[in-house]
């Protein structure tokens, strides 16, 4: 857990105190809470499932499929290639998806480029992608690519906009304590303007 | 050869309790918070663990607080989730490897399961809406189903006593279909819900304040909601009615309440005079075999577990099963009819984003509103549930756009962060009518881990439901361009009826062990107290004789109340 996310935790749970609705035992249980999790994720992240090349080319497919943009971290940096790892490694089924997604895509990078995926240029993994990413693609050949590829896309667009990152780019303003529920009247007047009920002056 | 009694601990040592309670959700709660508000001492046995909300409740968590980000260790929201989600308040439950069920070939049912001190109080969406005059008479108004022994006007007393004790806000609308309560003020509405509201208006349709368990105000010493709109996971305040905090845990300080919980009942016993002597129960922690005495007995179990104890509980004399000479427990189960649909609403595109938590669920519904409209093609009504705002992101959250988009990279990227928030979505609820194709019964082959015998499932929806979904479909879509929007998916489905929920899935199943004034087509009498054993009482929505379009949990409460307020009068009058 990173020290924004701890954070984040702790104004929360200040904010329910402070609003006399958390007890200080609660209160305590998750500050207590925020310090195991931090604890527990000291250190670099060592992969449970993949090996060294595998794990490699997860964290690249996290970028491309989201990609950082200036300084704010993309899919790898958000932690989808540690999510992912996570994930398979606590359920078969998902691992039979990635190892066989993972060897299909080298093997299909090996096929047109005579490299693995990892080893290829960017716009060869680029060219590959774009074979996969889309159903009406579909082929006997690139069947089980497209099939991966929808679970690639969807995990990493899961760890992406459940990071700090991602809650950030999406502008999610939620989970906070609030006395009296208020909606601003700039948003309501923005979407009445904009819809077929006008505003009235 | 080991004696029966050796295997037995039965507690003839410990105290007797006046009244022993089976379940602790809407209805074993009220029936402890009244019975031992009237000095009455009660054991309250329960099949799941004791509650502790502070530790239980994941209220105020991210995703991103949990390396596996609420997917579940075992990838369960990928693969397929048999519980009620990471987040959910605890120990519900679709599938139970240890509690299975069966459907009869032809049927299909999904039988939801929670098991811990609350039940599903501790998650469930607080829509809190009062049955109307005709739910209670709909063979009189429109010649099918069932009438029930009572009217609104018997139940409206409790109603109150319900509503100013667990706190519901709403608004009063003098409308028929939905009749008014004692309210808090209604919350803000959020900015869609404004749209809306609008769109319904142009149609001619009500939508107002929903009817919600949630406190806007403070009140009986619970803080009101502080809206952080996660309202399903449980709330640590107690903002929002849940029986195990605002019921159970104070009826516990009297003193005149035991919780018994991993208690799992398996068996009424009855004396030679008929009555109920004792709950058989296996402890599943120890599964040692227990009993415990009673005076009398408040089964409360859910619906399909209400009917299911009752059915094994056979002896000489009632070899159907307990308080069945009718033959109907099982009978008349209902589900409510659900169907869904989206909208992209261009006008939310771009708005100044903002906190749009609220409580959970929509701050407006729709009751219904064609209750005089004599040529449908549909008998009965629904209402409508609205969502939409900027929810927290979730794994699974954009799974749609993903599906719909494609692609990859800086154009999903875009398409993802341009449609969050734009998405609003209605669900309507409707009132099936039940029919003699849908019941439960036991399955005479399979037990469960406790040596149960399990239910097996028959369930089918009929024309009127099937139409009703239609007819969902139909006003969704007319809101859905009102207000500028654009349906997602299929506008002209084929036959939109197929899209009903699955029996079940909407978890209001109800009418297993009904109440009438006939004994021979119900087992209960109007204060559900069974016709043939008089110190047993059910005070789940078993009794309900219809499933109204109005969530049942409201009126399992009051029912439960009426029924322990009669329950404390006959012990005092010594007729029980």
């Amino acid at each position: 857990m990173s020290d924004i996310q701890r954070r984040d935790i702790l104004r929360s749970a200040a904010i329910a105190t402070a609003l006399g609705q958390l007890t200080p035992a609660s209160a305590q249980h998750v500050h207590q809470q925020a310090g195991e999790a931090k604890q527990a994720n000291a250190g670099r992240y060592q992969p449970k499932l993949f090996n060294e090349q595998d794990y490699k080319t997860v964290t690249r497919l996290a970028d491309l499929i989201m990609p950082p943009e200036g300084a704010a971290p993309g899919g790898a940096a958000a932690g989808a290639p540690e999510f992912i790892d996570l994930l398979c490694s606590g359920a078969d089924r998902l691992a039979q998806t990635w190892l066989g997604g993972l060897a299909w895509l080298n093997s299909a990078s090996l096929k047109r480029y005579e490299t693995s995926f990892l080893e290829a240029r960017p716009e060869q993994q680029t060219a590959l992608l774009d074979l996969i990413a889309y159903r009406k693609n579909e082929t006997p050949e690139l069947a089980p690519g497209i099939r991966f590829f929808d679970w690639a896309r969807r995990m990493v667009v899961d760890a992406y906009f459940t990071s700090p990152a991602g809650v950030k780019a999406i502008g999610f303003q939620g989970n906070v304590g609030m006395q009296t529920f208020q909606v601003p009247v700039e948003a309501i007047n923005y979407a009445l303007e904009r819809s077929p009920f006008q505003r009235k002056p | 050869m080991v004696h029966l009694t050796d295997m037995l601990q039965v507690m003839r040592g410990s105290p007797a309790y006046d009244v022993v309670i089976i379940g602790s959700g809407a209805g074993g709660g009220t029936a402890a918070h009244v019975l031992t508000r009237q000095g009455v001492k009660v054991a309250l046995i329960e099949a799941g663990p004791m509650l502790n909300p502070a530790r239980d409740y994941k209220e105020h968590k991210t995703p991103a607080d949990y390396p596996h980000r609420g997917a579940g260790d075992h990838a369960e929201s990928y693969l397929g989730r048999k519980d009620f989600g990471f987040f959910g308040a605890p120990n519900g439950y679709w599938e139970m490897d240890d509690e299975p069920y069966t459907v009869a070939e032809g049927s299909e049912f999904r039988w939801f399961r929670s098991r811990i001190v609350g039940g599903r109080t501790n998650h469930y969406g607080r829509i809190s809406l009062r049955f109307a005059d005709y739910d209670f008479k709909p063979r009189a108004f429109d010649g099918l189903g069932f009438d029930w022994p009572i009217t609104y006007d018997d139940v409206a007393p409790y109603y109150d006593k319900v509503e100013d004790f667990i706190g519901i806000c709403g608004s009063r609308e003098g409308l028929r279909t939905a009749p008014d309560g004692r309210f808090l003020p209604p919350p803000a509405l959020r900015v869609h819900e404004h749209l809306v509201q609008k769109s319904c208006a142009q149609l001619k349709i009500p939508c107002i304040p929903s009817r919600m368990a949630i406190l806007t105000k403070p009140l009986n010493g619970r803080p009101a909601c502080h809206y952080c709109g996660e309202c399903g996971r449980g709330c640590m305040t107690a903002s929002n009615y849940s029986s195990s905090q605002v019921q159970i845990f104070p009826a516990m300080k009297t003193g005149r309440l035991t919780v018994i919980p991993n208690a799992m009942a398996r068996e009424l016993i009855t004396g030679g005079d008929g009555t109920v002597k004792a709950v058989s129960y296996i402890d599943k922690t120890t599964r040692q075999e227990k009993q415990i005495r009673c005076r009398v007995v408040v089964v409360a179990a859910s619906a399909c577990e209400s009917a299911r104890l009752l059915l094994n509980s056979k002896a000489p004399g009632h070899a159907n099963g307990l308080a069945n000479s009718s033959g109907v427990v099982g009978r008349y189960l209902t589900d409510t009819v659900g169907y869904g649909l989206s909208g992209y609403i261009p006008a939310l595109a771009g708005m100044p984003k903002h906190d749009t938590d609220g409580y959970a669920g929509g701050h407006v519904y729709v009751p219904w509103w064609q209750l005089d409209k004599k040529n449908k093609e549909f008998p009965r009504g629904y209402h409508i549930e609205v969502g939409g705002g900027y929810g927290m992101p979730m794994v699974g959250s954009f799974n749609s756009i993903c599906r719909s988009h494609e692609g990859y990279g800086a154009g999903l990227k875009k398409a993802i962060l341009d449609g969050y928030g734009c998405t609003v979505g209605f669900a309507g609820r409707g009132e099936m009518i039940p029919n003699e194709q849908s019941y439960c019964e036991i399955d005479p082959t399979v037990v469960d881990r406790w040596g149960i015998p399990v239910l097996r499932f028959h369930f089918q929806w009929s024309e009127y439901e099937r139409k009703q979904v239609g007819h969902m479909h139909e006003t969704f879509a007319s809101i859905i361009e009102g207000m500028g929007g654009r349906v997602l998916g299929n506008r002209k489905p084929e036959d939109p009826g197929a899209a009903i929920s699955t029996p079940g899935a909407i978890i209001h199943e109800l009418g297993t062990v009904r109440m009438g004034s006939d004994t021979k087509t119900s087992a209960l009498n109007q204060y559900s107290q069974a016709h043939d054993v008089k110190n047993l009482f059910v005070a789940d929505a078993a009794p309900f004789v219809s499933n109204p379009d109005k969530n049942p949990t409201l009126t399992i409460c009051a029912l439960s109340w009426r029924t322990s307020d009669y329950i404390a009068e006959e012990m005092r009058k010594g007729n029980l």
